[in-house]
């Protein structure tokens, strides 16, 4: 060291020193399951154009132990994002009536809110 | 290890918990590469780290370093980290903690000696975000800027930013890249944009806007958990990231410039 200043180096591994670091990466790291099942679902449409026989095999292997392991894999990851990003959200959009600021649980209420009705609707239009 | 006698009027005779005190030291007249040193100090039950660091100053070891003025978490000069988490060494009870501390100067951020840590790197952003109010419209010379509760309600909390560091010491971010305005400097240009009388927003916008503005936070939300003040840095860094956003789209629906 040339200079007279000491400058610390991050770690490697930063992420693994704090339980607020590891939240982040799972958060961050959650992406990856997520970005695979949406694929999967591509493949899905993809199949579905293709025929009944393309389509029941689709399902078939969805069906598969190891896919269904993925599967669970993928939804806890979904949940653990969902739930920290509403946990998140009346800090990003902070909302107020006239003089008086909205509580925190409203906002994250109303996130949950429209999540129940959307995943409603999507599961009555796929459910049929 | 030199457990000097203490002297009862510094301690007083009642409840003294011996801890040890490992201290990063770095001296570079002496030697280029920090080190640790470990004092014993008696503790009495209401003391704060910094107590125990002046103990060390007074009776053990004058040598060692540290910034601290008001001793009571409103000048913001004594942060540090403490069993690695960054905290105002004032705000922080001996009790708390286990019987052996380890005490470093705040993360992220260039040491000039012991436990002494540079600041220009905030006060060089604080600058270039412009955390001034830009007025809107000038007052007349002898007019105050008016202002109603509620309007002071919008900004208020981000106002209590006592320029601490500890949201730098938090946040990798700060690590990663050199040039990142970092949560308190683009919190205080939040402080700024929201305010009624200001008109600065666009202008800070092409610092807070940057490469090295508040996209570079990833949202690792650190900064918030160690904030003294409850300034949620990184709350604001969202909601601009929201108004950037915005902005962006408003300019290419052809909506115009907004200030
Ligand atoms: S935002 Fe909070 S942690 Fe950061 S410098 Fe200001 S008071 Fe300190
Ligand atoms: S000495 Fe002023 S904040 Fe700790």
């Amino acid at each position: 060291m040339s200079s007279s200043v000491y400058t610390p180096k991050l770690p490697r591994w930063w992420w693994l020193h704090h339980a607020g670091y590891r939240r982040y990466m799972v958060r961050e790291l959650s992406c990856i399951p997520i970005g695979v099942f949406a694929v999967m679902l591509i493949v899905g449409c993809w199949r579905l154009e293709q025929g009944p026989e393309s389509w029941q095999a689709f399902r078939a292997a969805l069906a598969t132990p190891l896919a269904l392991v993925w599967q669970l894999i993928a939804l806890a990851f979904a949940v653990y994002h969902s739930i920290t990003w509403f946990a998140l959200a009346p800090r990003t959009m902070p909302l107020r009536i006239g003089a008086r600021r909205l509580p925190a649980s409203w906002i994250a209420g109303a996130h949950y809110l429209a999540w129940a009705v959307l995943s409603l609707l999507v599961l009555r239009i796929v459910g049929g | 290890m030199n457990p000097s006698p203490m002297p009862v009027s510094a301690v007083g005779a009642n409840a003294l918990r011996t801890i040890t005190l490992e201290v990063f030291r770095f001296r570079p007249e002496q030697d280029p590469l920090p080190s640790w040193q470990t004092y014993q100090v008696p503790c009495r039950e209401e003391w704060v780290v910094l107590d125990a660091l002046n103990y060390i100053k007074d009776h053990l070891d004058g040598s060692l370093s540290y910034r601290w003025s008001c001793h009571m978490a409103v000048c913001g000069s004594c942060g540090m980290m403490i069993n690695g988490k960054p905290i105002l060494s004032c705000k922080a009870f001996v009790r708390d903690f286990p019987d052996h501390i380890r005490v470093e100067p705040l993360g992220n951020l260039t040491v000039i000696r012991d436990l002494v840590v540079k600041q220009e790197r905030l006060l060089a952003n604080l600058s270039a975000v412009k955390s001034w109010l830009i007025p809107k419209t000038p007052a007349a010379a002898d007019e105050p800027y008016r202002q109603t509760p509620v309007q002071l309600d919008q900004y208020r909390h981000l106002s209590m930013c006592i320029n601490c560091l500890l949201c730098y010491a938090a946040c990798p971010q700060v690590a990663l890249n050199e040039g990142y305005l970092g949560p308190a400097a683009l919190a205080l240009a939040h402080r700024y944009n929201l305010d009624s009388r200001d008109g600065g927003t666009f202008e800070r916008m092409q610092a807070t806007a940057s490469a090295d503005g508040i996209w570079e936070c990833s949202f690792v939300g650190e900064c918030s958990e160690v904030c003294p003040k409850h300034v949620d840095p990184a709350g604001a860094i969202q909601q601009m990231k929201l108004a950037s956003s915005l902005d962006w789209f408003a300019r290419r629906l052809g909506l115009g410039e907004r200030s």
